[in-house]
């Protein structure tokens, strides 16, 4: 294979090994705050920055393309030793994408992907939406061991890629089991409003919430509105109704804790960690990383001590 | 009794459509009409209807006004994310109920009486002056919540979006007081007429000694006071103030809903109950398209088909329309038919 010799030269890397110790000086140019999950994603950033003793430079694009390549341009000036990208759009990125290797500076993307030439960043860190749903699905499965189930869903905005990938995930992992079935699926439009009016009209429409057995939840928000409808209707989350969803922001903690929801899957916010290590074994050792890098999905069930959980995330800004 | 007679004569329309509405709703989910009571309160499709019109119902009640004025306020939506927001921050910092209402209601004066001032003392159009709040509107919400859903535990507010009083949801009860109170106020006083008379012609009425820019400034707050309300009413629904997406295109359900109510948006005489009844149909057109389980790519078709109908209906060209298959020549029937339109509306 062909490495890449104006980054993976053995005269750079042993340029970087001679220093390793000097503090490294990484660009991030973030999306801005649209979401509680970017908020945490931007003080995962930071800590995990600190922890390695890195100098962040830290820039909020406010949801606009142009700020992000303003921000890419002025840390190639200032001569960083890598970028963190969070794209806010998938194209038009090649030629700031381009400077940035002509001036040797390896660029890292978080938790979106571009369309752009794979030879122009060094790695993508981003999560599989379609094993997000995939998860949640199994966890279904298991849980209700053979037994028939009626899953109502409440999915994404209609026509988001996240909407469309956990819902293909969650249909894969319910294959083959004819136990369980989505009878009723709807748009919540990822919000605890829109989550909870849905539930209260699959509940009219499903014999007072008597024929469901389970909801999945494209998103937490959704489901804690759903939470409260289920539990207007006087059912009990949780234990009339099965309730699992995916992101694992605090709050689903805290109704996992009351035993109110039964399982999320993380949607992690630390991207910066997995490609912070990677932009370290690159530089000392020139090890090329592949060029995605999955975060893990991992499943919170209510065994989880999901208090401690809700604690530990809930000074992240979601 | 004529009185009575007229105001039916006004609202029959909506009526008509509304009645529509439900009984094809009706005809694709059979257990629609049924009504129960479950946990102490009453249950049912059509309680869901008027509990989740609340917020386009109060919406709509300040926007009625507005509009008569010849104005439109489409920061309303906006306005409700900061009033919850405000609700939500005063009463997780430890304020008592009565001074998180306060602190929301007078946030969403407040924004009406910004709206109102660009309108009549910089003589901006009201479209682009609303729209100034209802692009930072959502950033000022954000900014009282830090950016994240400031979520709520006090049971006296959490009451206001889920509690019920004799079985009746709250937010059912606070529109219809709101409702009732402002078709008084503005029937059972010359404020109604006046505000009809700055609406047809702002220069003619304040000649007529209306004191139009006091008038035109009133309603904007009204309106803003309104959306105060939604907007504690959509945060303690959801125990949560969500700063990007309480009230969300809001402004464009309450404008649709006075539109449907019959209330011109060239501003004169306008109607509150119309336009009431105008939220309830929207909200009923949701609901319908819930409970008929089309796959969710349908919802916006469907509503637009629906709505499409509706307007095309109440369209007085509609009605006027054997006057223009008069013989001699249709354009210019067409133009008379729309010249007495003008004059009659």
């Amino acid at each position: 294979m062909l490495r890449k010799t104006f980054w993976g030269t053995a005269a750079f890397a042993s340029l970087v090994l001679a220093a390793p110790s000097l503090a490294q000086t990484i660009g991030f140019s973030q999306i801005g705050s649209e979401s509680g999950w970017r908020a945490a994603e931007t003080t995962l950033t930071h800590q995990q920055a600190e922890e390695r003793g890195i100098d962040l430079k830290f820039a909020d694009a406010q949801q606009k393309q142009e700020n992000q390549i303003k921000a890419l341009r002025s840390f190639i000036a200032q001569g960083v030793d890598a970028i963190l990208l969070a794209p806010v759009v998938a194209t038009g990125w090649e030629s700031v994408l381009e400077e940035a290797k002509e001036a040797e500076i390896p660029v890292v993307l978080l938790d979106r992907t571009v369309d752009a030439p794979e030879d122009l960043y060094l790695t993508a860190v981003t999560s599989d939406l379609v094993h997000e749903g995939n998860v949640a699905g199994q966890w279904l499965v298991d849980a209700v061991a053979g037994e028939p189930c009626n899953v109502v869903e409440l999915q994404g905005t209609t026509g988001s890629s996240p909407a469309i990938d956990r819902k293909a995930g969650f249909e894969e992992a319910i294959a083959g089991h004819d136990n369980v079935k989505i009878i009723r699926s709807q748009t919540g439009d990822f919000t605890r409003t829109k989550g909870k009016e849905v539930m209260e009209s699959f509940l009219k429409a499903e014999d007072g919430g008597r024929n469901i057995c389970a909801l999945y939840a494209h998103n937490d928000d959704m489901a804690v509105g759903a939470i409260q409808a289920i539990k207007e209707a006087g059912l009990k989350p949780g234990d009339d109704i099965l309730v699992v969803s995916i992101d694992a922001v605090p709050d689903i903690f805290k109704a996992m804790a009351e035993g109110e929801a039964n399982a999320t899957v993380e949607l992690t916010p630390n991207m910066a960690g997995p490609a912070f290590d990677a932009l370290a074994a690159y530089m000392t050792n020139g090890t090329t990383p592949p060029k995605w890098i999955q975060t893990e999905s991992k499943l919170y069930t209510q065994e989880d001590d999901p208090m401690a959980v809700y604690e530990q995330k809930k000074g992240l800004g979601y | 009794m004529s009185r009575t007679r007229e105001f039916l004569r006004r609202i029959l329309p909506q009526l008509v459509t509304l009645a529509a509405v439900l009984g094809l709703i009706a005809a694709v989910y059979p257990g629609f009409f049924e009504v129960s009571m479950a946990n102490g309160r009453l249950y049912g499709s059509l309680i869901d209807i008027l509990n989740r019109g609340a917020p386009v119902a109060l919406l709509a009640i300040g926007m009625t006004l507005v509009i008569a004025t010849r104005g439109i306020d489409l920061s309303v939506g906006a306005i409700m994310a900061i009033c919850g927001a405000v609700a939500a921050a005063a009463i997780t910092s430890g304020l008592g109920l009565a001074a998180a209402l306060g602190l929301a209601l007078a946030a969403g004066l407040a924004c009406g009486l910004w709206n109102g001032l660009l309108v009549v003392l910089f003589g901006i159009q009201p479209i682009v002056a609303t729209l100034i709040l209802m692009v930072a509107g959502r950033g000022i919400a954000q900014l009282v919540t830090e950016g994240a859903i400031l979520t709520f535990t006090h049971e006296g507010l959490i009451f206001l979006g889920s509690g019920a009083v004799f079985g009746v949801p709250t937010p059912v009860l606070i529109w219809f007081a709101a409702g009732a109170l402002a078709l008084l106020v503005v029937r059972r006083t010359a404020l109604g007429m006046l505000i009809e008379a700055v609406g047809i012609n702002r220069r003619a009425g304040a000649l007529a000694g209306v004191g139009a820019g006091a008038l035109i400034v009133a309603v904007y707050m009204v309106s803003g006071l309104c959306a105060g309300m939604a907007g504690v009413i959509a945060a303690a629904d959801i125990r949560g103030a969500d700063a990007n997406n309480a009230g969300l295109w809001l402004e464009l359900d309450a404008i649709l809903a006075v539109v449907i109510g019959g209330t011109s948006l060239l501003g004169g005489r306008f109607s509150i109950a119309a336009s009431l009844i105008g939220a309830m149909i929207i909200q009923s057109v949701n609901t319908g398209i819930l409970l008929s389980g089309f796959p969710p790519e349908f919802n916006l078709i469907i509503k637009a088909a629906i709505i499409i109908v509706i307007l095309v209906l109440q369209s007085p060209r509609l009605r006027a329309g054997p006057r223009l298959r008069r013989p001699g020549g249709r354009v210019r029937g067409a133009s008379a038919a729309e010249k007495k339109e003008r004059v009659t509306s």
